[in-house]
């Protein structure tokens, strides 16, 4: 892993696997939102039943961005690679739009479901958090004027909100949300039917692929703009 | 096709769930070209001797 924690390599590297990595995101997600749009009326919720489909794939990836987001601030604070800061800086972003969208899309769910947009329940509030904590990481960037600096404060500050995402993925047993518990990924296997369990884990696995292609791009693009910044300071002829 | 707008009555919440899936992905998406075009032109300008 560490082979490729070198601006240099990374370049090469990802501009081999990008055309891979956008044709397995477009066929991964159009099959889902295709089959997700198709998937028949549950006998429960009806047609709101779609909105889960957007709904999971993008509360989940905006989970896993943080993983990669706290992961990849530890490699920094640790071993001071010179790519780990880069690829946190530009994961935030994306992470916040995935958490934004399964807030938005959950709320929609949650009107003609619970019979209301919002509940203070622990899963919507961590999850909320999830978002101030994003959002919080990118200004901390935007505030601090030294590069190194900022990456060091932003690295600590991503650090101390994982301790968030356990208590979002078990916040639905630890306390009695109103948000249901877990379906997929529980002992015994999921608890949907294959109706619903294929068009959703296409989508999830669509939004994830999503995730690493624009990942990839900008974090290409950070290191494009360190280069051309570095050039203009003479420090690199 | 009534049908499928009408969403089995859930309409003022599936579309709109759709529309908003669509507009911030699609938006992450072209911001992310955008910037990436953008800085490549910069450096390939700076680069030239």
């Amino acid at each position: 892993m560490f082979a490729f924690a070198n601006p240099k390599r990374f370049m090469d590297a990802s501009s081999a696997l990008l055309p891979w990595l956008v044709a397995a995101t477009a066929l991964t997600l159009g099959a889902g939102v295709v089959l997700g749009f198709l998937a028949p009326p549950d006998y429960q919720q009806g047609d709101t039943v779609k909105i889960m489909f957007l709904h999971v794939p993008a509360a989940w990836t905006a989970m896993m961005a943080y993983g990669l987001l706290a992961a990849t601030s530890l490699v920094s604070l640790v071993w001071r690679h010179p790519l780990s800061d880069v690829a946190a800086k530009a994961a935030a972003p994306l992470g916040a739009v995935f958490t934004l969208l399964g807030l938005i899309t959950g709320s929609l769910w949650g009107r003609p479901m619970w019979g209301a947009y919002w509940v203070w329940d622990a899963r919507l509030t961590s999850f909320l958090l999830l978002l101030f904590l994003y959002l919080g990481y990118i200004a901390l960037w935007n505030a601090i004027e030294d590069e190194a600096r900022a990456a060091r404060a932003a690295a600590i500050l991503a650090l101390l909100g994982a301790v968030n995402l356990p208590v979002i993925e078990f916040s639905v047993d630890w306390w009695n949300t109103l948000h249901q518990g877990e379906s997929i990924f529980r002992a015994g296997g999921p608890r949907i039917s294959g109706v619903f369990l294929w068009p959703l884990a296409l989508s999830g696995v669509g939004y994830t692929l999503l995730f690493f292609t624009l990942w990839t791009v900008r974090i290409r693009t950070e290191i494009l703009e360190r280069r051309a910044r570095s050039l203009l300071l003479g420090v690199v002829s | 096709m009534s049908d499928v707008l009408a969403m089995g009555g859930y309409a003022a919440f599936v579309w709109p769930a759709y529309a908003v899936s669509v507009l911030l992905l699609g938006g992450a998406i072209v911001l992310t070209v955008v910037r990436y075009r953008r800085a490549r032109a910069r450096l390939t300008l700076l680069e030239k001797p």
